[in-house]
């Protein structure tokens, strides 16, 4: 560049350098660009609101879906479980002989060491039909694997100690055909009766969790004294989870020593991965994820190529591509956002709606700011072909 | 005499390359004057808008040199060409590509952006240039709602919202009435005349050409031969907007 060239450069700089304050104006075009035509902004919010709604109701129920399959160990405080060799899930448990209990707690750092049962049981209602339901046994005394968030009534020890006691949650009370506290039900042709309700302790297997006492339990699945499912391991202040579990791993070579987090995440992969659920629950999100893209991308498309004359004017005037590029992206954001507040809203009330299903999706505030940011994103993809195109804009063509 | 706002030399243009290579422009030689209107004229694909988008730093010829207040261009790329167009030259299209989304006021508003300019002052400017070209009771019509002779006043304040020494109009009074027509061009004259500007207009319409400076004549990418002497402008009338 000659130095005459630059001086004029430095010219244009100079005048620039006076009120730099940016105004905003390519928010007020890429704003007025979306509002103009009502039918296209219509379409877009109802494109990118259903498409929010697919990704929050479908990830919702992938969420409540991964926490139910693992609920039981999550919320059983266990240290470390042990198990039979090869348990995939925790709700297709295999047998355990108590004996491991024992070796358990021979281990140098185990504080404490309790029977857990976990079997598949008939429930049948006062109607007579009968119900699959997953009966948990432990011992009343115990202080792991216990039902948790009760509701207000006996106290859980009280609950579990009454001779034919059993706890459900009252998300399964209808199904289960109970209506009250003290209600007599059979469960494998033994007489049961209804000691107190949880509130919200889901099951994935539409069998709802039965808690009872471990002799209860024996007794209501036929098994003998010395069965068991699970070995639930507290470790004693300062023990490190690998290197006990190590031991226990060399001391009892036949049975699996898990700790929480990596039986949770097996239970988990085992009911995502092995079963069409979790695969089709992630595909759909991926579907609505596209039909989002789509809907924007045609939008925005659309609306650029309406724009032409006016995007090359402003290159003709000597405007930046920035420029350009920030109108359309702009416009992305605000009609992604805009969508998005429309289908977020509503996912929220649904799964407010359905909170007291026995399958309610799952909004944490992580989830509706991690579907914010995939619609914004999703949108500033779509946005990509309306880019290309004001990239190609000759500002020459103004004045064809 | 002032200098000349730009001086074209030689300037030649080609399109395209080999057998099917076409130029538009032979060795034109053209200075640009401060204080004049000059109307290009010529038939259809004579060259007259090849010779605008050069002149007007939209293109680069291929032989020849634009040199603009004694710089010269050739040098500069489309990012630097473009940033001496938002600092020099206002422009004025044929079909005035209004934002159709935007009042009259945040269409000037917008040049005023580009340059950096802070919300509020832009709008009290746009609302001045508006007042100044007989807008000043239309700043928050649309587009739509103006008739084509008020929307060809939004382009021209929209072109004059940098200051610019040069205006290049292309065809602006093509699709405006006689009464229309003639008004624009006293607001380019009167632009030329009293503020000292450059006014390049590429036109085909008779009507105005005796209120040009100068006429300049392009035919086949060659200037012609001039014609009589280039007719004296009639003086403005004492209402016209200033």
């Amino acid at each position: 560049m000659s130095e005459q060239s630059i001086d004029i450069l430095r010219l244009h700089s100079q005048r620039r350098a006076l009120p730099q304050w940016h105004s905003g104006m390519t928010l007020l075009i890429a704003w007025r660009n979306l509002v103009h035509d009502r039918v296209r902004l219509l379409v877009t919010l109802i494109g990118i609101a259903f498409s929010t709604i697919l990704m929050g109701l479908e990830l919702g129920m992938l969420l409540n879906f991964m926490h139910t399959t693992s609920t039981i160990v999550d919320h059983a405080g266990a240290d470390l479980w042990v198990t039979a060799h090869g348990v995939r899930s925790v709700d297709l448990a295999t047998p355990l002989e108590e004996r491991r209990r024992f070796q358990t707690l021979s281990i140098d750092g185990v504080a404490a060491a309790e029977s857990h049962l976990l079997q598949f049981a008939f429930w049948k209602k006062p109607d007579g039909v009968r119900e699959t339901v997953i009966l948990i046994g432990v011992d009343p005394h115990a202080q792991m694997g216990l039902p948790w968030a009760m509701l207000p009534g006996r106290s859980i020890h009280d609950a579990l100690s009454i001779p034919d006691g059993v706890i459900i949650d009252r998300l399964y009370a209808q199904k289960l055909g109970i209506d009250h506290v003290d209600q007599l039900v059979e469960i494998n042709d033994h007489r049961a009766r209804i000691t107190g309700f949880t509130d919200g302790i889901r099951t994935f297997t539409q069998s709802p969790y039965v808690f009872t006492s471990l002799r209860n339990a024996r007794l209501f699945a036929g098994k003998a004294d010395k069965d068991i499912t699970y070995v639930l391991v507290r470790l004693a202040p300062g023990q490190s989870p690998d290197v006990v579990g190590a031991s226990l791993a060399a001391r009892m070579p036949d049975a699996d020593v898990l700790t929480p987090t990596r039986f949770s995440n097996k239970s988990r992969s085992y009911w995502l991965f092995t079963t069409g659920a979790g695969t089709t629950l992630i595909s759909s999100s991926i579907l609505a994820l596209m039909v989002g893209v789509v809907i924007v991308a045609q939008t925005l498309y659309a609306s650029t190529m309406d724009r032409l004359p006016e995007y090359a004017t402003i290159r003709a005037m000597g405007g930046p591509r920035s420029y350009l590029y920030k109108i359309v992206i702009k416009q992305a954001v605000i009609g992604g956002l805009s969508g998005y507040s429309v289908g977020i809203t509503i996912v929220v009330l649904l799964a407010y709606l359905a909170r007291n299903s026995s399958s309610s999706p799952q909004v944490p505030w992580w989830l509706a700011g991690g579907i914010a940011g995939i619609t914004v994103l999703m949108c500033i993809v779509a946005s990509l072909v309306s880019l290309s195109k004001v990239m190609s804009i000759d500002p020459v063509k103004v004045f064809r | 005499m002032m200098d000349p706002a730009i001086v074209a030399s030689a300037v030649t243009h080609t399109f395209g390359s080999g057998p099917t290579a076409f130029t538009a422009l032979h060795a034109i030689d053209l200075e640009i004057r401060p204080a004049e209107v000059l109307l290009l004229i010529g038939p259809s694909g004579s060259g007259k808008t090849t010779l605008l988008h050069i002149l007007g730093c939209l293109l680069h010829p291929t032989g020849g040199s634009v040199v603009l207040h004694g710089k010269p261009t050739r040098s500069l790329d489309e990012d630097q060409l473009g940033a001496l167009r938002l600092q020099h030259f206002g422009f004025v299209f044929q079909a005035y590509n209004l934002f159709p989304v935007l009042t009259a006021t945040e269409n000037v508003m917008v040049a005023f952006d580009l340059m950096g300019v802070s919300k509020r002052v832009a709008r009290e400017r746009a609302c001045e240039l508006l007042t100044m070209v007989g807008l000043g009771n239309r700043l928050d019509a649309y587009p739509s709602q103006l008739s084509s002779g008020q929307k060809q006043r939004v382009a021209i304040a929209r072109a004059l919202a940098g200051d610019p020494q040069i205006l290049m109009a292309d065809e602006p009074t093509a699709a405006l009435d006689a009464e229309n027509g003639l008004k624009a061009m006293e607001l380019f004259q009167l632009l030329a005349h009293r503020q000292q500007r450059a006014v390049v207009i590429v036109t085909h319409d008779p009507r105005i050409m005796h209120l040009a400076d100068r006429i300049v004549r392009i035919e086949d990418g060659r200037i012609a031969p001039e014609p009589a002497a280039a007719p004296v402008s009639p003086p403005l009338a004492a209402g016209a907007p200033s």
